[in-house]
């Protein structure tokens, strides 16, 4: 059986090694990346099946990768998941108006509840 | 052109904080030159009709006006002063909070790991420990949340959504959300709703006010007496009327003594009566809930009675048809 690939654009290695771990152990493959230079190279190149994205992260700011993103042919079309601590209205609007498929806080969620999210974005999916 | 230009940036930093019009101390020192001219004017026009020598007036009106100026130039500059140091510190409280923010939640959900068994068995008595250092990272976390809303709402960047939803149905929702909680303090809740209660309002805000209400009203809906040990209640109603939609909430509690009942939606205000039984609390719930209600054109208020309890209310105008 393929794993789903998702990759984790985080700058926390904490969050990463705990998001990895989560991740892994729910059956997905995590590819990480610790910028939003990093992220974008990794999103083309491993074509993961989703991408978790945060906002403040160095070398670009979040919504500058998803942009990138939905304007390259090549990633698109893959799904993204913002999961941030920003609160500004207007970056949750950008977000969706860039055409991310959901805007997470992460302080309103538990593990449990991003881990359920993301198994529901890839399930819709398939 | 130049000088409407000069006369509109002159109100513009109070535009920028957010301080209405009539509290504004530029537009007040203008207001206030402008009168004392206008009464020296009066009072010199006044006065040559009635004394002989007039240079004498003029001098007179003249300091007279200085004084006045300087004096209402003096107290201005501390308004702003003071509108200045209030900005910086919600400013602060905003900065911090938000920097709180992230290791909270990373720490909730390092715990949410561990707790699951994810990084392996977790032994039963340190189910307990993991479980204190849940329960206070989630209080942090409320608190944080409760300052950053307390600091938008001063620095009027409180975001409020405005849709048509349902009263009943957001009553509903919250009341299912608290259904385990309820049960398990033992306290006999009653809903009564009457049509759909149709606002437009936030109805996320909304929801954090009900919800706050309601967090109230469990908490302190019991009393010391053994014989009501067993006689907790909680009422909340959904009353349509013409003009608006009435929410109410009514609890069998320790009830807030009259000597609280001035202050009780002040910020950090904790009534002395829930104090005695619990020390937790940050007394913003109320105080956010007030701000919630104003911000949507609606008014907020309460009765109650030491040892018989309290019934807060809201109302919100109906959706515009």
């Amino acid at each position: 059986m393929i794993m789903q690939k998702i990759l984790f654009i985080e700058d926390e290695s904490a969050l990463q090694k705990m998001f990895g771990d989560a991740l892994f152990q729910e059956g997905y493959e995590v590819v990480s990346a610790l910028d939003g230079e990093i992220g974008l190279r990794l999103a083309k190149e491993k074509q993961p099946d989703l991408i978790l994205l945060d906002l403040i992260i160095p070398k670009y700011h979040g919504l500058e990768v998803l942009e990138k993103l939905k304007s390259d042919e090549s990633t698109s079309e893959i799904p993204v998941v913002v999961l941030t601590n920003s609160e500004d209205m207007t970056d949750v609007q950008k977000a969706l108006e860039l055409g991310a498929t959901t805007f997470l806080l992460k302080a309103s969620y538990d593990l449990d509840d991003v881990l359920d999210k993301i198994k529901q974005t890839l399930n819709e999916l398939e | 052109m130049k000088m409407g230009r000069t006369f509109r940036s002159l109100f513009r930093e109070c535009d920028q904080y957010n301080i209405p019009l009539m509290q504004c101390p530029q537009f007040l020192f203008v207001i206030m030159g402008t009168l004392i001219v206008a009464t020296m004017i009066s009072i010199y026009a006044l006065g040559t009709q009635f004394f002989s020598d007039p240079y004498l007036i003029v001098m007179v009106v003249c300091g007279i006006t200085a004084i006045l100026f300087i004096m209402s130039f003096v107290i201005t500059r501390s308004f702003e002063r003071l509108a200045e140091a209030n900005r910086l510190k919600s400013e602060f409280v905003s900065i911090v909070s938000h920097q709180l923010r992230a290791p909270l939640s990373n720490l909730g959900w390092a715990i949410d790991f561990v707790m699951s068994g994810r990084a392996g068995r977790v032994q039963k008595e340190q189910t307990a420990y993991f479980q204190i250092l849940k329960e206070n990272s989630s209080r942090m976390q409320e608190l944080v949340n409760d300052l950053l809303s307390v600091s938008r709402i001063e620095q009027g960047t409180f975001p409020f959504e405005k849709k048509p939803f349902s009263m009943t149905e957001l009553v509903n929702d919250v009341v299912e959300e608290y259904r385990s909680l309820v049960r398990a303090a033992n306290i006999d809740l009653k809903v009564n709703t009457q049509g759909k209660g149709m606002v437009n309002s936030d109805p996320q805000k909304i929801r954090q006010v009900i919800s706050n209400l309601l967090d109230n009203a469990i908490k302190y809906a019991w009393k010391d007496d053994e014989e009501n040990r067993h006689n907790r209640r909680v009422k909340m109603s959904v009353i349509e009327r013409k003009k608006d939609v009435r929410f109410e909430i009514e609890d069998s509690g320790v009830g807030i003594p009259e000597r609280d009942q001035k202050h009780i939606f002040q910020k950090f205000f904790r009534s002395g009566s829930v104090q005695q039984h619990d020390t937790q609390g940050s007394g913003l719930g109320l105080y956010i809930a007030k701000s919630i209600i104003e911000k949507a054109d609606g008014r907020i208020g309460f009765e109650s009675e030491e040892s018989k309890g309290s019934k807060f209310w809201f109302v919100l105008p109906v959706k515009n048809k």
